[in-house]
């Protein structure tokens, strides 16, 4: 059958449902909170006018939501769902089980600033307070990448048996309206088969215990195992967005989305939406002669080391966007990137901007603004100060 | 321990897997402690002199594993398999015939 895609005009979260929808998931259990809850609502909404066969489960609150999730996976489905901000924090015991029992579960998370004070705005300090849970995250930067984020997620995770959260932007992209090119069903089920569990509690020829107790002679292996499932998640997630570039024309195959990065002398790294605010300024900034570049990192974990040091090995700087922060320490994406480049001889001036938390806005002037000051670091060779909180008001 | 017990244990033993590449890939398990032993962190281990035991079975009903059993000749003995070096049945000893003793590893 010949691609011809289907264009819907959706919000980013109307995308995940439809990703799910697409993806046959089977079994779905969330709790609503916003501004994840049109995800939800729009899966109920499939699921009463038939277009759906997905037993719902609704539950109290997102522990359990989680904990219905790693049931109905351990059976062997297809299991979705999503969260935010507390909520993803009142799963954070769940997640840990879901990735050392090697559940494949999807869930969408939309980015969103942790409380008090309460916000329900953008800020990605949520999800990156579950980096070691064993979850595979991917950063989306618009609608489309919520889409097709969702249904690669699924193909990763089934392939190594490990959990995946795709996450967007808190109404940037959640309740923001785009044209989304969706696959035909058909193709859908070409590119992800069924479910190829690799045990089922629904197999009740050969019965056997989850989650019991293993002493200190055993764990150790078995976190070794995740270790290197994630390991070998790179490999798959290279070849999955491979596969998806030639059959559907949007290529995911670089864990790092790159531009300019040859000639340029330095680079904007950064994660999610706000990286297509820096795809639009370092057009304009490259047209006013300015030679920077653009790093958007889309796989958070497993961490794309290698993909960054070669960047470093060919820009004088790295200026790291961070809607969030690490309390005590820094951004957690420049933590990460300076901390993979520590054992390499090319080690680029790297800054920390610290940006657009609690959903404050992210401008092109504001990108125009941190092109400038990183033009003098390097120019100077000093770098004045590691973090700058740029949006503060002085 | 010439049982059925002892010699599914001794099975068990034999499957256990002995390097990474041995484990399953999900920590799932085909049985629970019958092949999993629980004890393997102690740090003192219980010995019985039996010419102390008069054979009451106090330590039997108090471990709380529970690792001891009765021999087909009444006597009382240690699975190392499951003690957990508590030395709940050394307190419980009316005539103090069990001992905690460091065990090396
Ligand atoms: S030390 Fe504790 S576990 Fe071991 S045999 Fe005595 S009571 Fe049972
Ligand atoms: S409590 Fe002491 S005396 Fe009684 S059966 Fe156990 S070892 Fe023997």
């Amino acid at each position: 059958m010949e691609y011809k895609p289907i264009r819907k005009v959706v919000s980013g979260n109307y995308a995940a449902a439809y990703a799910a929808l697409h993806a046959r998931v089977q079994v779905v259990a969330a709790y609503p909170i916003t501004p994840q809850t049109s995800i939800i609502e729009k899966i109920a909404e499939f699921i009463a006018n038939g277009l759906a066969d997905i037993q719902y489960i609704p539950v109290e609150s997102e522990h359990s939501a989680m904990a219905a999730c790693i049931g109905a996976s351990a059976t062997g489905a297809r299991v979705f769902t999503a969260t935010s901000a507390q909520g993803l924090a009142l799963m954070h015991e769940m997640l840990h089980w879901a990735s050392g029992a090697r559940l494949p579960i999807v869930m969408v998370n939309v980015n969103r600033a942790m409380a008090p004070p309460w916000s329900v705005w953008d800020d990605q300090t949520d999800s990156l307070a579950q980096r070691d849970t064993g979850w595979m995250q991917f950063y989306a930067e618009n609608n489309q990448e919520v889409y097709d984020g969702v249904l690669m997620a699924y193909k990763i995770a089934e392939n190594v048996n490990l959990p995946a959260m795709i996450i967007e932007s808190a109404f940037i992209l959640s309740h923001t309206y785009d044209v989304v090119e969706m696959i035909p069903q058909e193709l859908v089920d070409e590119f992800l088969p069924p479910r190829k569990p690799l045990y089922s509690l629904a197999n009740f020829d050969e019965p056997f215990a989850v989650g019991g107790l293993a002493t200190p002679n055993d764990y150790y292996e078995f976190r070794y195992k995740i270790a290197k499932a994630m390991e070998e998640a790179k490999k798959v997630i290279k070849e999955v967005g491979k596969e998806f570039g030639e059959r559907f024309g949007r290529d995911y195959s670089e864990m790092i989305e790159k531009a300019y990065i040859d000639d340029a002398d330095f680079v904007f790294m950064g994660m999610g939406s706000l990286m297509g605010t820096v795809k639009e300024a370092v057009d304009l900034l490259r047209k006013e002669g300015y030679k920077v570049g653009y790093a958007k990192v889309r796989w958070f974990r497993p961490f794309p080391k290698e993909e960054l040091m070669e960047i470093a090995e060919s820009v004088k700087g790295i200026a790291v966007l961070d809607r969030n922060f690490s309390f005590g320490q820094e951004g957690i994406l420049f933590n990460e990137a300076k901390g993979s480049l520590y054992n390499t001889s090319a080690r680029p001036i790297m800054k920390d901007y610290i940006v657009g938390l609690g959903g404050r806005d992210f401008t092109v002037k504001d990108v125009k603004a941190i092109a400038e000051d990183m033009k003098k670091i390097i120019e100077s060779g000093k770098l004045d100060r590691e973090i700058e909180w740029y949006h503060l008001k002085r | 321990m010439n049982t059925l017990f002892g010699k599914i244990k001794e099975e068990a033993k034999q499957i256990s897997p002995k390097s990474v590449e041995e484990y399953p890939e999900a920590p799932i398990s085909l049985g629970t402690t019958l092949i999993n032993f629980t004890g393997d962190w102690r740090t003192f281990m219980p010995v019985i002199d039996e010419s102390k035991c008069v054979k009451c079975y106090i330590c039997w009903k108090f471990c709380p594993e529970p690792a001891i059993y009765i021999k087909p000749d009444g006597m009382v003995a240690v699975d190392y398999d499951y003690c957990k070096g508590c030395g709940i049945c050394a307190n419980e000893c009316p005539t103090k015939a069990i001992a905690m003793v460091r065990e090396e590893k």
